[in-house]
């Protein structure tokens, strides 16, 4: 709105004392709002700043002592010590082997199993495989660490099974060999989450019109057809999103798995590098070398996020920003 | 079906085998929980021979009432239901708190509220600078870290904002004309018509709370404040680490308890809630997921 401005009186509001006035307003108007707001980011501000801000302990010696502030600076020191120790090698092999596979395997197989419910024509049975298959995911993985070491002790039933078969002839302890680690993390794994993973791809299925499937019908397409091309095609943005996650997330093991499943005697297998930042953090109480490692992790990560996102875009046109 | 057509021989099968093989994965499913089941109903001495099932060999309740006699057991139990209860209660509400006001339009500073917000999605302080700020807070060994810390997440709050966004205005202009405020909107209006995401956040936060072992590992020495899990993670822990020796009851042996059967009777106890509640609150996460996935 154009307001006259009055020449020769001094007291005459500026426009600009008018929108401050206004402003102001507006914030006394929303007092309750703003509270509400501010105490979420007050909240974010301590619990998710002032850890980004201890990040700078990977650049200090810090000990329990001094605070964050008055640690001496070291430099890249802690990332150095890092990359020289003997453990990085194995650290390395075991968090990339674990991921890649769990990638390879567990990544396309809900597609798998959403593509063939979808296919079932009792929606009640459809319903009854979906209750069945999401539980598992809703279990912590203590209890399941607890279920394998049931079923893989001496005499669990994997050894009785084997041995009346006459596989093998005495009892194989499973999780004291590093041999059979990564089978288990990544079987184990799998068996959790494989129906939950399924959801969106479902969900993405549900919205692909039946006109589709008609005209393929029509056309003479069978059913592994129409599952290929039909259903497939049409999922492929939320394939692409989930990948770009995936790949993302290749750093992160599965801490609480691996963390119940691991033990001194399958550690060569079982050392990946969030369990490397919690013994030599928690366990060690090295503060500062820890938090470099972990600090050295997330920053691959966030470049594999985005590099990701840049191949699909750039492949499928669909990204995740 | 729609089609007019008679099955072809080759869908016949094609369906037949695909029933087949969605029963398997559920038996497959299904069966490890069922095997824990039967077991933690068997004597335990007996159940060390092996080979129990499909049903207990030795059927006995004295596991059950061993655990439910052990005051460390019922100790860790009631953490956990304390822990959840209260958890869930503060985060719900608070995360939904902070969500109606980011979802106002014309909120001042709205837009770099939401900026800060987003950046905890993909950069966070780790392990040790978290461990810190807690030690700092005197949260150590103290029953609030299990509730504070969690108190409110970007992402839970990304969803109640996509839910709140659609609530009409008309809703709110009503209750703003009988002079209500922005805080009696919020828990007068908004509250009572998001049941179904409050149910879907509350159902995703009660899981985390329930199953959480690790807050209790890293930020809590004394026995009477851990929970459930982390109580179970230390034996199950042991049992692995010791697992040649698995088939030797240590510890506790009285008659036909061993270590084993006790294991695995509070395995039973502190899944059955979960597993009881699963069946009604299925259709919450479901719709969740859904809301989380468009946006997320």
């Amino acid at each position: 709105m154009e307001r006259k401005i009055a020449a020769g009186t001094s007291e005459v509001p500026s426009r600009e004392d008018g929108k401050a006035r206004k402003w102001w307003r507006r914030l006394l108007q929303q007092r309750h709002l703003q509270t509400m707001a501010l105490l979420g980011v007050a909240w974010m501000i301590i619990f998710n700043y002032i850890p980004m801000y201890g990040i700078i302990i990977a650049f200090k010696e810090y000990n329990i002592v001094d605070s964050i502030a008055n640690s001496p600076w070291v430099g890249l020191e802690h990332f150095r010590e890092f990359l020289q120790d003997d453990e990085l090698r194995s650290v390395i092999r075991n968090t990339l082997g674990i991921s890649l596979i769990k990638l390879a395997i567990g990544f396309p197989l809900p597609i798998v199993f959403a593509l063939f419910l979808n296919e079932l024509r009792s929606i009640r049975f459809k319903k009854i495989v979906q209750t069945i298959s999401y539980l598992p995911h809703f279990l912590s993985w203590v209890i399941l660490g607890g279920i394998l070491a049931t079923w893989l002790a001496d005499v669990g039933i994997i050894n009785s099974i084997l041995m009346a078969l006459g596989l093998i002839s005495e009892p194989i302890s499973y999780l004291a060999e590093p041999r059979y680690f990564w089978g288990i993390v990544i079987s184990s794994d799998i068996w959790k989450e494989l129906g939950w993973s399924a959801i969106i791809y479902l969900a993405a299925m549900a919205g692909v019109s039946p006109e589709q499937y008609e005209a393929a019908t029509m056309d003479g397409a069978g059913r592994f057809q129409k599952m290929f091309y039909v259903t497939l095609p049409n999922i492929r943005p939320t394939i692409a999103i989930l990948f770009i996650l995936a790949v993302s997330g290749v750093l992160n093991s599965n801490f609480d798995q691996i963390l119940v499943l691991r033990n001194s005697l399958n550690e060569s297998a079982s050392n990946v590098i969030d369990i490397y930042v919690y013994q030599t953090g928690i366990q060690q109480g090295r503060f500062s070398y820890s938090t470099a490692v972990g600090l050295l992790k997330s920053v691959i990560a966030l470049i594999l996020l985005l590099i990701a996102n840049g191949v699909t875009k750039k492949l499928n046109n669909t990204s995740l920003f | 079906m729609l089609s007019l057509k008679r099955k072809t021989r080759g869908e016949a099968i094609f369906d037949f085998l695909n029933v087949v093989g969605m029963a398997l994965i559920c038996f497959v499913t299904i069966y490890p929980i069922w095997y824990v089941l039967v077991n933690s109903f068997n004597d335990g001495t007996d159940a060390m021979r092996g080979g129990i099932y499909w049903w207990p060999r030795q059927f006995t309740v004295e596991n059950f009432t061993t655990v439910f006699r052990s005051p460390g057991i019922m100790m860790a139990m009631g953490i956990t239901v304390a822990k959840t209860l209260l958890g869930v209660a503060a985060h719900v509400f608070f995360t939904a708190m902070v969500a109606y006001a980011f979802s106002r339009r014309g909120l001042i500073g709205g837009k770099v509220y939401i900026l800060i917000g987003t950046v905890t999605l993909f950069f966070g302080g780790g392990l040790i600078p978290t461990y810190l700020l807690i030690r700092d807070l005197h949260m150590l060994d103290n029953f609030l870290v299990y509730i504070i810390p969690v108190l409110f997440s970007f992402f839970d709050l990304i969803i109640f904002m996509t839910f709140f966004r659609d609530i009409p205005d008309g809703l709110e202009e009503a209750a703003r004309i009988d002079g209500a405020n922005d805080w009696s909107i919020f828990l007068r209006v908004v509250l009572p018509v998001s049941m179904p995401v409050l149910a879907t956040i509350a159902l995703f936060h009660g899981v985390y709370q329930w199953n959480d072992y690790f807050t209790g590992m890293i930020y809590i020495n004394n026995p009477d404040l851990q929970p459930i899990q982390t109580y179970l993670y230390r034996v199950v822990a042991e049992s692995s680490s010791n697992q040649m020796m698995s088939a030797v009851p240590g510890g506790i042996t009285t008659r036909s308890v061993t270590s084993q059967s006790i294991k695995l009777a509070t395995m039973v106890v502190t899944t059955a809630p979960i597993v009881f509640a699963y069946p009604f609150l299925q259709k919450y996460f479901v719709k969740g997921m859904m809301i989380g996935s468009i946006k997320g």
